[in-house]
C-alpha cells in the first residue's frame, strides 16, 4: 500500500500538471522542412532582410556545416535530423508583424490570455511591457510608445532590423559569434524573430520588459534571438518566459541572447523556463540548446542572470558573463529542476578580464524521478585581471534515489591576486522530514513545496515580485508526486 | 477519547506491538514507561501513522473516528500531536513559514479561513512565551542548528500552536538538562485542560515529578503488563524493571 499510493499520485499529476500543453488553431504559414542555403534565403526573403544580414546567415550556415554536435555535456541526446524540421512558421501570415490589436488574430490573443500574458495594454499587469513571440514571429509588443518617449527601443528583432539597422549591425554577433558553438552557428543561420532592447544613456527603464516565447506549430524549431544593449548609466530589468504545447515528438529550440552593458549600466535578466518537459515516460518535450552571454563592457557595469529552469526534456544552457570593464560585477543565480526523464546540463561561465571584477554564482539543482541534473561552470581569471573575486556555491537536492546530480566546476586562474571560493553541498529530502511535516498537518506535496522553495529561496528572492510567486508555484508543480 | 484495542504492529515483518489495550479519557495524563526496546516509540509512531510501521491487527478509535483509516496529516488535523524524540532539521524552511502552513492547513480542515500574517504572528508571539522560545529561534530554519533542549522546547511550542486534543510526548525528557526539563514540563502543564489528554512516554521518573500522571502503564515486550496510579512510577524508579520481568515469570 505504501508503494502503490505515491505511484498513483505521480500518475495523476503527470497527466495534468503541464497546464500550458494546449495548441492554438490558427492558420500558420510553415515553410517546407529541410535545411539548405535556399531555406536560409527564403527565411531572409520572407522577412525582407537587407543583403548584409543574409550574408551573415549564410556565413554562419557554411560554418555550421563544418561543425559537429558537442558531446561533452552530461546528456544523452538522441540524434537530431535537421532535415526533418521546418525552420520558419508564421502564425500571423502577414508580411509584416501586426501594427495594432485589430490586426492580431483573435485566436492568438486568446492563446496569450490563456497563458496569463495580456496583450492589451490596459490589461497589462502593473506596467510590464511584453513582446510576445509565437513560433518564428513576434505577435505583438506592448507599451512601445510609452517607452519610445524615453528613447527606449523595445521591439521585435525583425522590426529592429528594418528600423534600427545600424544598432543591429554594430552589436549582432558581437558577444556570441556565429563560430562560437554548434547551436550558435545554427541559430545565426536560421534565426527567425526575438526581441531587441536598447536603453539610451542615463535612462532607467521605468517598467519591466518581458518577452514571452511560445512554440505552437508542430515539427518546427524555434530559433529566436535577443539582443539587449544598455548604454552608459542606464538600467533595465528584463524577463523571459517560455511554454510549448504537449507533443509526442520533440521540438527543437536553439536561441541566442546577447547583452552588452556599457559604463556603469546595469542589466538584470530573469528567465522562467517552462518548455514542455515531456511526459512521465520521457516521451516528447523540448530540446533546449541555448547560448546566453553578456559582456560587461563598460567600467563599473553590472549584469545579473537569474534563471528558474523547470521545463524542457533536455536543457543545455550556460548564461555567461565576460567581465571586460574594470570594476564590473556579474551574478548568476539559478534553480534547475528535473523530474521524470528530464536532463539538464546547465551553469555559467565567468570570464574576468578587467581589474577589480567580481562575480557570484549561486546554483541550486533539484533532481527527482529518473532525471539527471548537472551543474557545469567555468571561472576564468585572465593574466591582467588584478584583484578578481569569485564566489561560487553549488547545491544539489535529491528527491528519491533514481535521479542523479553532478557538479563540474572548472577554474582557470592566471593572476595570483585572484580570490576564488567554491562551496558545494548535496542533500536529500528525507522521509523523516516529510513525515515530520505530515504530523504537523502538512500533506506530502505541500511539504515538498515548502522544502524546495526554502532551498531555492536565495535564488527566487532575486526575481521580480510577480515572477517570484509564479516561479514558486512552478517549482511545487514540477515536483508534485515525486516523493512518496 | 482514545480507545486502543488489541493493537498489533510490525516493522519489516518483525512484530513489535503484540496486543496493546489502552483507554485514555479527556483531561487524563497517562505515562507509559518501560525498558528499551519494549515498543514505546513504536506505539507513538503507529498512533500518528508513520508509514514505516504496519498495523497487522486491532483497532484504534479517536474521538469516535477510526484513526487507522486516516492519513498522518488528517490525524494531525483531528488533534493528535507527537512531540518527536528526535525532531528533524528542515534547512531553508523558516519556523514562521512552517508553522503558518501547519496552522492554516488545520484551519482549512476545520473549514475556517486562514489567519492573516499579522494575526498569525500575534498568536506565535503569545505561544512562544509559554516555552520561553527566543524570537531568534522562531526566525531560523526548522530545528536547524538548535541544541537538544531548544529542539524539545520547539516541539512544545508547536504543540501550543496546534492546540491538540491528544499530545504524545515521546521521551521529551531525553537529552534535557534540569532547567530545560522544567521549562518544557511547565509548558506542557500550562497547556493542560479538562478536554485535552496527554500520553507521556519516558524511561524515568524525573519528568513525572513535573508532569503528574493520572495513570502509569508499563510496556514490556509489546504489551502493557502493568497499570496503576502514579506510585508505580516511583516504584519503578527505585527497583528498576527486573521485578516486573520476574512477576511475569521470565
Amino acid at each position: 500500500m505504501q508503494q502503490e499510493e505515491p505511484n498513483k499520485y505521480v500518475k495523476e499529476l503527470t497527466q495534468e500538471k503541464y497546464k500550458y500543453g494546449f495548441t492554438t488553431e490558427v492558420h500558420t504559414e510553415v515553410i517546407e522542412k529541410g535545411l539548405n542555403e535556399d531555406t536560409i534565403r527564403l527565411i531572409s526573403f520572407k522577412k525582407g532582410e537587407p543583403e548584409w544580414l543574409l550574408e551573415f546567415r549564410l556565413k554562419a550556415y557554411r560554418h555550421w556545416l563544418t561543425m559537429e554536435m558537442p558531446t561533452w555535456p552530461h546528456l544523452r541526446i538522441p540524434e537530431i535530423d535537421y532535415q526533418s524540421i521546418s525552420y520558419y512558421a508564421d502564425p500571423t501570415k502577414k508580411k509584416e508583424g501586426p501594427k495594432s490589436m485589430e490586426e492580431v488574430d483573435p485566436e492568438l490573443i486568446k492563446t496569450f490570455n490563456k497563458l496569463g500574458i495580456p496583450l492589451e495594454e490596459q490589461m497589462a499587469l502593473s506596467g510590464i511591457a511584453v513582446d510576445a513571440v509565437m513560433d518564428s514571429v513576434s505577435v505583438k509588443t506592448t507599451f512601445k510608445d510609452t517607452l519610445m518617449e524615453k528613447g527606449i527601443i523595445f521591439c521585435s528583432f525583425s522590426e529592429a532590423v528594418r528600423e534600427h539597422p545600424d544598432l543591429i549591425k554594430k552589436y549582432l554577433g558581437s558577444v556570441v559569434g556565429y563560430r562560437d558553438n554548434y547551436f550558435a552557428a545554427l541559430n545565426s543561420a536560421v534565426f527567425s524573430d526575438g526581441s531587441f532592447v536598447y536603453i539610451p544613456k542615463g535612462v532607467r527603464c521605468p517598467m519591466e520588459l518581458s518577452t514571452y516565447f511560445r512554440i505552437n506549430a508542430a515539427n518546427t524549431g524555434q530559433f529566436e534571438r535577443t539582443l539587449i544593449v544598455a548604454d552608459d548609466d542606464s538600467y533595465v530589468s528584463y524577463l523571459e518566459g517560455c511554454t510549448a504545447p504537449m507533443r509526442d515528438e520533440n521540438q527543437l529550440h536553439a536561441a541566442i541572447v546577447e547583452i552588452i552593458v556599457h559604463d556603469r549600466a546595469e542589466v538584470k535578466y530573469s528567465t522562467v523556463q517552462n518548455w514542455y518537459p515531456g511526459d512521465a515516460e520521457g516521451k516528447g518535450g523540448v530540446y533546449n540548446f541555448v547560448t546566453k552571454r553578456g559582456n560587461c563592457k563598460g567600467a563599473g557595469s553590472k549584469l545579473s542572470w537569474t534563471q528558474v529552469e523547470t521545463g524542457s526534456a533536455i536543457t543545455w544552457k550556460y548564461p555567461s558573463c565576460i567581465l571586460t570593464g574594470d570594476n564590473s560585477t556579474a551574478e548568476f543565480y539559478s534553480v534547475a529542476v528535473t523530474n521524470n526523464y528530464q536532463q539538464a546540463d546547465t551553469g555559467t561561465k565567468m570570464i574576468h578580464l578587467g581589474r577589480n571584477t567580481r562575480s557570484t554564482i549561486v546554483s541550486k539543482g533539484i533532481s527527482a524521478g529518473r532525471s539527471e541534473n548537472s551543474y557545469r561552470g567555468l571561472v576564468r581569471v585572465a593574466e591582467k585581471a588584478e584583484n578578481a573575486r569569485n564566489y561560487s556555491q553549488c547545491d544539489s537536492l535529491l528527491l528519491g534515489d533514481k535521479c542523479g546530480a553532478h557538479t563540474f566546476p572548472y577554474m582557470d586562474i592566471r593572476n595570483e591576486t585572484a580570490v576564488v571560493e567554491h562551496e558545494a553541498t548535496t542533500s536529500k529530502i528525507s522521509e523523516d522530514q516529510i513525515f515530520y511535516c505530515n504530523q504537523r498537518g502538512i500533506n506530502t506535496e505541500d511539504a515538498v513545496g515548502l522544502i524546495v522553495n526554502g532551498y531555492a529561496k536565495e535564488v527566487l528572492n532575486k526575481l521580480p515580485m510577480e515572477f517570484a510567486v509564479e516561479a514558486q508555484k512552478l517549482l511545487s508543480i514540477s515536483l508534485e508526486g515525486s516523493v512518496g | 477519547m482514545l480507545e486502543i484495542k488489541d493493537l498489533h504492529a510490525s516493522i519489516n515483518g518483525k512484530e513489535i506491538l503484540k496486543g496493546i489495550n489502552l483507554s485514555v479519557k479527556p483531561g487524563e495524563i497517562h505515562a507509559i514507561m518501560g525498558p528499551n526496546g519494549s515498543g514505546k516509540s513504536t506505539l507513538s509512531s503507529v498512533l500518528v501513522g508513520n508509514p514505516m510501521f504496519e498495523v497487522t491487527k486491532g483497532s484504534v478509535e479517536f474521538s469516535g473516528k477510526d484513526l487507522l483509516e486516516l492519513s498522518p496529516e488528517d490525524r494531525s488535523h483531528e488533534g493528535i500531536f507527537l512531540s518527536f524524540q528526535y525532531p528533524v532539521e528542515i534547512p531553508g524552511v523558516s519556523m514562521v513559514n512552517f508553522m503558518r502552513a501547519a496552522v492554516n492547513e488545520q484551519r482549512k480542515y476545520k473549514e475556517l479561513p486562514p489567519l492573516s500574517a499579522s494575526e498569525f504572528l500575534k498568536v506565535m508571539r503569545e505561544k512562544r512565551a509559554i516555552v520561553e522560545l527566543d524570537s531568534k529561534l522562531a526566525n531560523r530554519s526548522v530545528n536547524e542548528g538548535f541544541s537538544g533542549g531548544e529542539k524539545k522546547r520547539n516541539e512544545i511550542f508547536q504543540m501550543a500552536m496546534l492546540e491538540p486534543k491528544l499530545s504524545i510526548l515521546d521521551e521529551t525528557d531525553s537529552g534535557l538538562d534540569i532547567d530545560a526539563l522544567r521549562i518544557v514540563a511547565e509548558g506542557v502543564n500550562k497547556l493542560k485542560s479538562p478536554e485535552n489528554s496527554c500520553i507521556v512516554i519516558t524511561h524515568y521518573q524525573r519528568l513525572l515529578d513535573y508532569i503528574k500522571p493520572d495513570v502509569v502503564h508499563v510496556l514490556y515486550n509489546g504489551r502493557i503488563v502493568k497499570t496503576a496510579g502514579p506510585e508505580l512510577a516511583l516504584e519503578l524508579e527505585e527497583k528498576g524493571y527486573d521485578w516486573i520481568k520476574k512477576e511475569l515469570g521470565e
